[in-house]
């Protein structure tokens, strides 16, 4: 299959190993990556912050360099969220039916990376193997926008040697809120706090995620603490240690 | 009342209270382990929640005619209406009724549609005196505080601090425990000799049925029934968007709002009445229909939504901003998402341009709302009224030049090469530590992971398209 990365600026810029990891997945499951360079990022920094006509021309750069592609896939359920859920009505509020129609048509096409795995290629397991201990921070909007359900657990629970240990809380928010964690800085560290609390009390050497901006919060926190827990995103797990060759049993 | 509510700043100050915090996440986690049990057990639930919402939209849509058949069916079964432009009028109806029976005050029972109009502090401005009959706002009210919660107005506050309170108020120097049954005693001995002797009662209203006239109101105590059936007058003050078109439409919300709300199968009490009997309840009614605000919201689009909310306090007890803050950080009788949404829109954005912005936009809340309010839609929408109403010159710049910067990609790896460059000074152990300006308040209490020495993008084209 054609498949266009939509890496996201914030894995662009600051978590580049969950872009190769991605691609190196998708090409050892048999398919054609491409990197659409024209891409930058979905807007949400903008949506999110109020700034509605900045989010919105971003929108149209995306939804245009993202044309002409069977499948999109991208490492991070929020932005996935922010294409399918938020991009229609930015369109239809000034009335552009066309965009309206782009945006729709690129929702129905793009898909964050176990979702796509799991739903529209029907695989639980990838051949990944990471034998360490690994909690799951659930992110917000990879329940309840984008709503990937269960996929990320599905394919870790298939990874060889991976000990998955439930995180208390886990869908709860971690306090980012992009620019919330700046603006509301207080409460965002009061969420933040009781999250690596649980996170540490997994015992866990890994916290997984679907979301890089969630990662570089609970990240931040936890190496702001010292702590010896790191963060890593599903796709770095999945990409780890497979035999050649291997992508299924 | 008018000047600007600066949500992050109150958050502080709520933050700071480690005792608030305790009391909020165990009444909260309480609740909400009790809805989930009560949602769980209806196979239906889904649609009756889409019901709920398409009776509230039809109901929004044709308001004026669902007012004009409930005002006329209150009037036919005895009662007289009043129109409220805003609270000054409302709480005046109270005043005039209370004069003309030459009562000292009423009893009132919950209602956050009188906790918004003020009518307490308008009726002793007026020289009379407002007793608060339910259990939870009694507490507020002898303490002189705040109500923080849509049901649970004193959330806040746990047994011990109640025992104190009561021991100074009305326990008539009797030696308390903190067992909830004896508080409750003390505060029903206290309140019984009230309900005998007064002339006046005020109730809010959960709905209001436009084919009858009918009100009904949901409680757990029964000190409602109490007020609404022994003084010889009553006055009800109710939003306008309570209304539900038919009685049969209370089918449906009766069963929503209880699991949603306190997570019961059923509320202990449900009254329901229509206009005056002789011989049976009070022999005056009145009706108070509030606008105060709320024919603006409804002309809002995206916005209007919110007048579907049957305050059932679900979004608040999900809610991770709400559980550590509690509500007095909200500056409004409706706080949590609920109240993010609703005070801006009641009483101005430029006066509560920072509610909106009081979310991580999780969207816990709009996954429990029993009317399906697009809570987080409603929040990015009123985060773009409030850059048009009050955002700063600096900011706006800030984000322009940021939306420069990523709209196309020679200037996005400018950027991120710029970004690079300018992170060196601040490295320290591969980790960005302290940060100056805005990004100050992330350094604070996260560190900061560094643009990468290569960037996926340059990656990219090192290896792909050479």
């Amino acid at each position: 299959m054609r498949i266009a990365l939509f890496v996201t600026c914030v894995a662009d810029t600051l978590y580049p190993e969950v872009g190769r990891a991605t691609v190196s997945l998708l090409e050892r499951l048999g398919h054609d990556v491409s990197f659409p360079a024209r891409q930058t990022c979905c807007g949400q920094l903008h949506l999110n912050s109020g700034h509605r006509d900045e989010a919105r021309l971003l929108a149209r750069r995306l939804i245009a360099a993202l044309r002409d592609y069977e499948a999109v896939v991208s490492p991070s359920s929020s932005c996935v969220g922010a294409i399918r859920e938020a991009y229609p009505s930015l369109a239809a509020e000034v009335g552009d039916t066309r965009l309206e129609r782009d945006a729709r048509e690129l929702g129905a096409r793009t898909f964050e990376l176990s979702e796509f795995l799991v739903r529209r290629l029907g695989l639980d397991d990838v051949g990944a193997s990471f034998p360490q201990r690994v909690t799951y921070h659930s992110s917000c909007h990879s329940l309840r926008v984008a709503r990937i359900g269960d996929a990320p657990l599905r394919l870790l629970r298939r990874v060889r040697g991976l000990e998955l240990v439930e995180l208390p809380r886990a869908e709860e928010c971690c306090g980012f809120g992009g620019t919330f964690a700046v603006k509301n800085a207080d409460v965002s560290l009061a969420m933040l706090a009781d999250k690596c609390d649980g996170v540490i009390a997994t015992g866990a050497e890994y916290c997984a995620g679907v979301d890089a901006s969630c990662l570089l919060h609970i990240g931040g926190g936890l190496s702001r603490r010292g702590a010896v827990v790191r963060t890593i995103h599903l796709a770095e797990i999945l990409a780890s240690g497979a035999r050649p060759g291997a992508s299924r049993r | 009342m008018s000047a600007t509510w600066d949500f992050p700043r109150a958050a502080r100050a709520e933050l700071a209270d480690g005792q608030l915090r305790a009391n909020l996440r165990t009444a909260t986690e309480t609740i909400r382990a009790k809805r989930a049990v009560a949602v769980a057990e209806i196979d239906d639930w889904e649609e009756l929640r889409e019901a709920a919402r398409l009776i509230k939209n039809e109901t929004l849509e044709h308001l004026d005619q669902h007012l004009e058949r409930f005002a006329a069916n209150v009037t036919a079964a005895g009662g007289t209406v009043h129109w409220a432009a805003d609270a000054a009028a409302a709480n005046q109806v109270v005043i005039d009724v209370v004069r003309r029976h030459g009562a000292s005050g009423v009893v009132k029972m919950k209602s956050l549609t009188t906790d918004e109009t003020g009518l307490d502090d308008a009726l002793e401005a007026a020289g009379f005196d407002a007793l608060e009959t339910d259990l939870a706002e009694l507490i507020v009210q002898l303490g002189h505080d705040a109500p923080s919660h849509i049901l649970v107005p004193a959330i806040h506050r746990n047994r011990r601090e109640i025992r104190d309170l009561f021991a100074r108020t009305i326990g008539a120097g009797r030696e308390l425990s903190d067992e909830p049954a004896e508080l409750a005693e003390v505060a029903r001995l206290f309140l019984r000799e009230r309900f005998l002797s007064a002339a006046v009662g005020v109730s809010g209203a959960n709905f209001g049925v436009a084919e009858t006239g009918s009100i009904c109101v949901v409680e757990s105590e029964g000190n409602g029934r109490m007020c609404t059936t022994l003084p010889p007058a009553l006055v009800t003050i109710m939003g306008i968007e309570k209304l539900v078109p038919r009685l049969a439409d209370l089918a449906v919300f009766l069963r929503l709002l209880p699991r949603s709300a306190t997570g019961e199968r059923m509320n202990p009490y449900t009254s329901l009445w229509t206009g005056v009997r002789d011989g049976d309840g009070p022999r005056e009614l009145h009706v108070v229909l509030l606008d105060d605000g709320r024919t603006a919201a409804l002309g809002d689009e995206v916005g209007r939504q919110a007048l579907r909310c049957i305050r059932c306090s679900a979004c608040l007890n999900i809610c991770p901003v709400y559980q550590r803050v509690g509500g007095h950080a909200y500056g409004s009788v409706y706080p949590g998402p609920i109240g993010a949404i609703l005070t801006p829109q009641l009483w101005g954005i430029e006066r509560f341009a920072s509610l909106p912005f009081a979310s991580t936009l999780c969207g816990a809340c709009a996954d429990v709302c029993p009317v399906k309010i697009d809570i987080p839609e409603v929040l990015l929408h009123l985060r773009g009224a409030a850059v048009g109403a009050s955002t700063s010159p600096a900011e706006r710049t800030a984000f322009a030049a940021v939306a420069w910067g990523l709209a196309g990609p020679s200037r996005f790896s400018l950027a991120q090469r710029l970004g690079r460059l300018l992170q060196r000074p601040f490295l320290r152990g591969g980790v960005l530590r302290r940060l100056p300006g805005p990004l100050a308040g992330w350094s604070r209490g996260r560190d900061l992971r560094p643009v990468a020495r290569e960037t996926f993008r340059e990656w990219w084209s090192r290896e792909r398209d050479a």
